[in-house]
């Protein structure tokens, strides 16, 4: 398993560092060079907030090798406050608590392990919104 | 652009094959439809396959195939687009016949599964979604599909058990299709007792993995001659993509490339979606038949699962789906969906699908890759 794979996704994984359009104002994650919406090439560097609510969810039964062992977990795509949506597993929530409407806020979490080089791979999942 | 004919077809049955590899099952269906084309050789050969490296350690696959059908030499492509492969093959060899560069190709889907277990299956059809942001956060092919299941139960007000039509259309249909993997009618209760493999999808809703090879002939008006007024013809293909992950689409529940797709292909065919006399979708679950019968304006937005519950997509109802079984009780065997898609369809148009046969004169056929980022529409006409 390459460590360079997870590297060089930190800004991501670990900030949620997207883009916004220079031109039309579009919030993007991940980044890319070419906004979907207006095609400009003028895209910077965005921090998201991590703050959003449950667009759809599911618990995984059956799952892909290394994350197997954790069966069953709860994922979904949220809606971030700016915008876009993003994939990602749900925590410090049981498997029968999460609805479509419901706040949350990223966290860093470990997201799976490579079993033979035992490198972990950490990043963002979401929990359910802490009382402000 | 020249007209092209599907003259020979050949499948294998779709089953757990472990005594033959993909080699063995691509050739066998070759040597079928070359049989019933009457002809021993071809320009081309087309390898609709998703998986092969990932889950057989195999690739260069489509030269392998050529050798061991008896046709070393010849021009050998393998085409890859996840659970669209087998599509995007037909669309290939379609694009070389009726382009004039070739004049007789094959177009071949095999897909080998049974040789690994559970999760590493899992984890080879999860490339088919956005590698680092979707399958790194442990969603199988299955959960994505969940998450737009959850999202269309609760935008339009339906129950896990209302999607069971679908699944239950497909079983009845496969009885009689000697080739299908689940040859069973199951009941709606059967559905909603399933076991859950990413909620709210259980194994009744999810296409089995399994082995299996398809094969068609296409050849031009010259290369068919007087087979051609006893051949079912292609009369419109279309390949569109869309963004890979869900969170890229600005409406999941909107699937673009299969509505563009179709939309081309229709005025290829100078029909209308009223026209369609038969459908064969990409049912690998549910709500994927759900939402490819509205994107291609086979339904209304918000009523694919009506359709389904009101019997309309029933061999005797208005738009017969999945008639010899679909993805959901055929087998799925990724990358050569779409061929035996199109295997189906000519029988149908032949007045070759015996009990299941419906009067069709125009049909379509609708291969998806992943949730829908690669969609390959056909329509064939009877002869
Ligand atoms: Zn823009």
């Amino acid at each position: 398993m390459s460590l360079a794979k997870h590297w060089r996704l930190q800004q991501q994984r670990y900030r949620l560092i997207g883009v916004q359009c220079e031109d039309c104002g579009a919030k993007l994650l991940p980044r890319r060079l070419v906004c979907p919406q207006c095609k400009s090439h003028n895209l910077q560097p965005y921090s998201f907030k991590g703050q959003g609510m449950v667009y759809s969810h599911t618990v995984v039964y059956d799952a892909p090798s290394g994350y197997d062992g954790y069966v069953p977990y709860p994922a979904a795509l949220v809606r971030l406050d700016e915008g876009p949506l993003v994939a990602t597993q749900l925590t410090d929530v049981d498997i029968d608590e999460p609805y479509i409407g419901m706040p949350v806020e990223m966290v860093t979490r470990r997201l799976r392990e490579h079993g033979e080089s035992g490198m972990i791979v950490y990043g963002y999942k979401f929990r359910p919104k802490l009382k402000d | 652009m020249r007209r092209v004919y599907i003259t020979g077809i050949g499948q294998t049955p779709v089953r757990e094959h472990w005594d033959r590899s993909a080699r063995d099952l691509a050739a066998s269906s070759i040597l079928q439809a070359l049989e019933q084309a009457g002809i021993d050789k071809a320009d081309a050969i087309y390898v609709g396959n998703a998986l092969s490296g990932e889950l057989t350690g195999q690739e260069q696959l489509a030269a392998l195939i050529a050798d061991f059908a008896g046709l070393t030499g010849t021009e050998a492509i393998r085409v890859e687009a996840a659970g669209a492969s087998g599509g995007a093959a037909v669309r290939l060899g379609y694009l070389a016949v009726a382009s004039g560069v070739h004049d007789t190709v094959l177009v071949t889907g095999v897909e080998k599964m049974s040789d690994l277990s559970g999760p590493a299956v899992e984890e080879a059809l999860a490339t088919s979604t956005d590698e680092e942001y979707e399958a790194i956060h442990g969603l199988s092919i299955a959960a994505s599909h969940a998450l737009l299941m959850r999202r269309y139960m609760y935008d339009y007000d339906l129950e896990r058990r209302d999607f069971a039509h679908f699944s239950v259309n497909s079983h009845r249909n496969a009885v009689n299709n000697e080739y299908a993997m689940f040859r069973r009618p199951i009941t709606v209760e059967a559905f909603e007792k399933a076991r859950l493999v990413a909620d709210p999808i259980s194994l009744l809703d999810s296409a089995p993995v399994a082995d299996g090879a398809a094969t068609i002939v296409l050849c031009s008006d010259k290369a068919a001659g007087k087979r051609a007024n006893s051949s079912v013809e292609i009369t419109g293909s279309a390949l569109a993509t869309d963004a890979v992950a869900l969170h890229d689409r600005p409406n999941p529940l909107f699937l673009r490339a299969v509505q563009e797709s179709a939309h081309k292909a229709y005025a290829q065919a100078g029909v209308t979606p009223k026209q369609i006399d038969i459908f064969e979708p990409h049912d690998a679950f549910a709500i994927l038949a759900a939402l490819s019968l509205e994107a291609s304006g086979l339904a209304p937005e918000g009523e694919g699962v009506r359709l389904a519950m009101e019997g309309e997509i029933a061999l005797e109802g208005r738009i017969p789906i999945c008639t010899m079984g679909g993805q959901k009780a055929r087998g799925y065997p990724v990358g050569a969906a779409g061929v035996y898609q199109i295997v189906e369809l000519a029988q149908q148009l032949r007045g070759d699908a015996g009990a299941n046969q419906v009067d069709a004169r125009v049909g379509m056929t609708q291969s998806i890759g992943g949730t829908g980022a690669t969609a390959v529409t056909h329509i064939l006409r009877s002869p």
